[in-house]
């Protein structure tokens, strides 16, 4: 009994200590999503291009598909461009996008340079749907299933090592 | 005399300017009640830009456009939870600079006080074992007649 008091400092360092280590390997960037396993936002953006498909809420039903978050004038949004043109036209993903505070020509002339990895945009010049998606910065895309519900979210450029581990396979899972 | 002058300049120029306040007057509403409101619920929330300043404070921009959307809540007649509320559903508790007492956080909010009491506890129990050998007398043996002996044996040595 009194070697168990003696003992019981130690065991309480080791908790919190444990417990801080855990916490110390997180990057504390990264807020964790409050929409995972949540049907998406009801949203109605007006089309970027000229092509009149836009991006509202009952575009995301039916299929599984990514939803991109992005700006012209973000530079991680450079860096996963070729990301997502290959999980387009290679891998066949539907990928539909959010153009966040956006000038719409600055994003026209991005997507002629770059190619165009997307199904439909849609144009959030205020930045007001995009908060109800939660976005707290660009780029950040979404795995959304085909019941319309959020699965998964990447904050930040989406890089081929997180497609093949992650993203790759839960489309696959959700696709059945 | 020039730089003196620039220096006094200076000094008074400093004295007279505030910090800079992240608020624009764009944003300002024009009932005072529901501005002060507005301030209220802008310091609990959380920029998620630069994450240790609140709303109120930062000049990042989605910290702006969260501004503004509290003031549209305000102003379509939510109560102040009401408006924390619409906040949380979509950045979670996270963007609360405040943490909610529940499951998740009864660690975060009790654990300095548990381990305060345990402390407590066993300083406690410390000093009540001290304070009774010290009333109870227990203090050494007296000497056995050989232990008495050899002590006599080793001071006549000694001497």
């Amino acid at each position: 009994m009194r070697r168990l008091i003696y003992i019981l400092p130690l065991g309480l360092f080791v908790v919190l200590a444990g417990y801080f280590a855990v916490g110390l390997t997180r990057d504390p960037s990264v807020v964790p999503s409050a929409l995972i396993d949540k049907p998406v936002p009801e949203f109605a953006l007006p089309p970027l291009l000229n092509d009149g498909k836009g991006l509202a809420t009952s575009d995301l039903k039916g299929q599984v598909q990514l939803v991109n978050v992005f700006a012209s004038w973000c530079v991680p949004c450079r860096v996963e461009h070729p990301v997502l043109m290959r999980l387009a036209r290679e891998q066949g993903v539907t990928v539909k996008a959010i153009n966040y505070k956006d000038k719409p020509e600055d994003a026209v002339r991005w997507l002629n340079q770059g190619g165009n990895p997307y199904a439909a945009i849609g144009a959030d010049q205020d930045g007001r749907a995009s908060i109800d998606w939660g976005v707290y910065g660009v780029p950040e895309t979404y795995v959304i299933d085909a019941e319309g519900r959020i699965r998964y979210k990447v904050v930040g450029p989406v890089m081929p090592d997180e497609v093949e581990r992650t993203i790759l396979p839960l489309i696959r899972e959700l696709q059945g | 005399m020039r730089a003196g002058l620039r220096a006094c300049l200076a000094a008074l120029l400093l004295f007279i300017s505030s910090p800079a306040l992240a608020v624009q007057p764009d944003e300002v509403l024009k009932d005072p009640a529901m501005e002060a409101r507005a301030r209220e619920i802008s310091k609990e929330l959380r920029c998620l830009v630069c994450q240790n300043q609140s709303i109120d404070d930062s000049n990042a921009p989605l910290a702006r456009d969260l501004r503004v959307l509290v003031r549209q809540r305000l102003v379509a007649g939510d109560d102040n939870s009401g408006v924390l509320d619409y906040v949380t559903a979509r950045y979670g508790d996270y963007v609360l600079l405040r943490p909610p007492f529940k499951a998740s956080t009864y660690v975060l909010w009790i654990g300095p006080a548990v381990v305060l009491l345990l402390g407590g506890i066993g300083a406690a129990l410390f000093l009540h074992g001290r304070q009774r050998a010290v009333a109870g007398g227990e203090t050494a043996a007296p000497l056995t007649p050989e232990e008495r002996q050899r002590l006599d044996r080793l001071l006549r040595e000694d001497t």
